[in-house]
């Protein structure tokens, strides 16, 4: 094949990692004042990449290296919320970071080489490629939690990342080659149509399945596979916890439906029934552990979890609609968790982590506009109308419905009622609680603005949500090969 | 049976010895040890199957190096062993019963029908290169997920010197630039004083 034919829909992947060499050598010939620089350099970099993204876009399915790459919609319109996200995350983190003495060289390229990863793993079509994404995610990841050496939180936090993720690469890889050994085949496509052809052997498929499907809900933080989130989401510094709990979801949307949508669809009886019983776990352990955290960051660790099994719920329920809501699910949710890290970090200021339920006790008195945003975002996490969580989880349980689990629609339902008392508490502290300090908000005004955009953006979606949703079902209709 | 497959359960079964032994062995240095047995033992495995290039790196990255540089870590460690197996009768009953789960589970599942037939491994003739192969391969089919791992390498090397870096500032060291342009001037002060008196 030609080569250029190759490189082109690589395009923006290269240029990530071009520039994240270039800036990481520009970075050591900049003074500790001057890092601005870097973080504007990183800022163009993403801006690049998207119009590489929006540029190099081609109509239909486009494989490339081998089958190992896919450009289709789906992974365009993924990767362009990645970079939104990965570039609001830095905006939101600049100042928190830069008082702590964490605003380094390496946390930025860290942050661009954990934004190569999730690229690759949103357009990965073979399973080498799949968990090589994943990799190069996780490891700067683990380090980006690390980075705070001196603290003993940050540092247990990230051994237990570390050690659990490990674990979970291992589970994640037996199972692959369990498949491989069954179908003789890593790239999805193939494994999918020798699994049709019936050649594989059906046992030693479900035996790769389950372990495949354990390594999934590690990655994505379900019960029974979740010890690992609240402790990683509390002990890191609240910039890298924002980076964990938003863009890789995106990442790990893309990543779960290209395995068990694309690769292993002829499966799917054996793998909803295991998704059924993850999501019903983390539902309700995570919004029933949710009520009883006084750490606002553990709270929302737990939030992520009841999350995430709403997300599985989409999955599950097949179909391109259930697929569509799913996505939109992961797009609305790491909206949400953008806004209440950026809170966090925003009331934070040196020496001190506004992490706690009571650091929010009359924040309307002290801020009424920040008090209203936070009031926005929570209950959007609870899905109280007209935000867009409300939409994302009627869309989700409308395609549950559709696909004829009713009785699980019941039991979300019931689940995320309890967890909506977690949310609203934050907002009765809020606006009828005296507060505990009158420190002034000390706020930088690109953050504060970002803030502002991201509130007013969970409104304003749950108002007119027709467009994210129709975006969301026509690029999975595009490209999942759904057999 | 024939040779090699005898010669195939010989390698497994010292595999799951060693392997086992890694993880009960009361002297840490030992567990190593067994790692390095456990490697080698897979790298025979691998020879069996024609992926010569792998099994010989095998030998020379993993035991030559890495567990080299791993047993000088675990000797340099004071490692208390009291104190690491307290807490191990109190959760071994736990942990052995679901390991004891897990491994009837995967009996349940692969004992219903026999054992699976996996595809076996193609033979090759003797003049067949499996390093050329590989090289080619590595160079044309894989060459994304290469790159990749060189990233993997990359992101690796630039995380172990962010977090292991310590710039002491109380640390003396010579900077030989200003010890070579220190002029008379700078290091000599001629002081004119009267010359004293013997009394």
């Amino acid at each position: 094949m030609d080569l250029m034919t190759n490189l082109m829909p690589a395009g923006a992947e290269i240029f990530m990692l071009a520039m994240a060499c270039v800036i990481l050598i520009a970075d050591l010939l900049i003074k500790q004042s001057g890092r601005l620089v870097t973080y504007l350099l990183v800022q163009l970099t993403l801006l690049g990449c998207s119009l590489i993204t929006v540029g190099t876009h081609e109509n239909g399915i486009v494989y490339a290296f081998h089958n190992m790459f896919v450009d289709d919609l789906m992974s365009d319109v993924l990767k362009l919320l990645t970079y939104l996200a990965v570039s609001m995350m830095l905006v939101y983190s600049r100042q928190y970071l830069t008082v702590r003495g964490l605003f380094s060289g390496e946390f930025m390229v860290l942050a661009m080489f954990a934004t190569l990863g999730m690229m690759v793993m949103i357009s990965a079509n073979h399973f080498l490629t799949l968990y090589l994404g994943l990799e190069v995610l996780s490891l700067s990841l683990y380090a980006m939690v690390a980075l705070q050496r001196d603290s003993a939180v940050a540092t247990e936090a990230a051994m237990k990342y570390f050690i659990l993720g490990a674990l979970a690469s291992g589970l994640l890889l037996y199972g692959m080659s369990m498949l491989y050994g069954a179908t003789g085949s890593l790239e999805l496509g193939a494994v999918s149509s020798a699994i049709k052809s019936g050649a594989a052997d059906k046992d030693l498929l479900v035996f790769g399945l389950v372990f495949v499907v354990s390594g999934l809900a590690f990655k994505l933080g379900v019960v029974p596979f979740h010890m690992w989130v609240p402790d990683v989401y509390h002990g890191a510094p609240t910039a890298m916890t924002m980076l964990i709990g938003s863009a890789p979801k995106l990442a790990a949307f893309a990543f779960v439906s290209r395995i068990l949508v694309e690769g292993l669809q002829p499966l799917v009886q054996h793998w909803s029934g295991m998704l059924i019983i993850l999501a019903i776990a983390s539902m309700a352990l995570g919004n029933i552990t949710a009520i009883a955290q006084t750490n606002l960051k553990r709270m929302l660790a737990y939030s992520t979890i009841a999350h995430m099994g709403f997300l599985l719920l989409g999955l599950l329920s097949g179909g391109i609609e259930g697929y569509g809501t799913s996505m939109f699910y992961a797009v609305v949710y790491v909206l949400m968790s953008l806004g209440a890290f950026g809170m966090i970090m925003l009331l934070s200021r040196e020496g001190f982590e506004a992490d706690t339920l009571n650091d929010f006790k009359g924040l309307n008195q002290r801020s009424p506009w920040l008090a209203f945003l936070m009031l926005l975002l929570m209950f959007s996490m609870a899905g109280v109308p007209p935000t867009v969580g409300f939409y994302a989880k009627f869309s989700v349980l409308n395609s549950v419905v559709q696909a004829g689990h009713v009785w699980l629609a019941v039991v979300a339902v019931l689940l995320s009622l309890i967890g909506a008392f977690y949310y609203l508490r934050i907002v009765k502290l809020m606006y009828f609680d005296a507060p505990e300090s009158h420190a002034p908000i000390d706020v930088g005004s690109d953050s504060a603005f970002l803030l502002s955009v991201n509130g007013l953006g969970v409104l304003l979606l749950g108002l007119l949500p027709g467009t994210l949703m129709s975006v969301c079902a026509v690029s999975v209709q595009q490209s999942l090969l759904l057999h | 049976m024939n040779f090699e497959t005898i010669m195939f359960y010989v390698f497994a079964a010292l595999i799951v010895f060693s392997a086992l032994r890694v993880i009960t062995a009361h002297n840490p240095v030992h567990a190593v040890l067994f790692l390095v047995l456990a490697f080698i033992s897979s790298a025979g495995i691998w020879i069996l199957l024609e992926a010569e290039f792998l099994a010989i790196t095998l030998v020379l990255v993993y035991v030559g190096a890495v567990m080299v540089l791993f047993l000088f870590v675990v000797m340099m460690l004071d490692i208390n062993l009291v104190r690491m197996r307290e807490g191990i009768w109190r959760w071994l009953p736990f942990g052995a019963a679901l390991a004891g789960l897990m491994a009837f589970e995967m009996i349940w599942v692969l004992g219903s029908s026999g054992t699976p037939a996996g595809k076996s491994a193609i033979k090759h003739a003797a003049d067949y290169s499996n390093t050329k192969e590989l090289g080619r391969l590595i160079y044309t089919e894989y060459v994304y997920p290469f790159e990749i791992a060189a990233v993997l390498l990359l992101v690796a090397m630039v995380a172990a010197i962010a977090l292991t870096l310590r710039r002491r500032k109380d640390a003396k060291s010579q900077v030989v630039a200003e010890q070579v342009a220190v002029k008379k001037a700078d290091r000599l002060r001629i002081v004119k004083m009267q010359a004293e008196r013997k009394e």
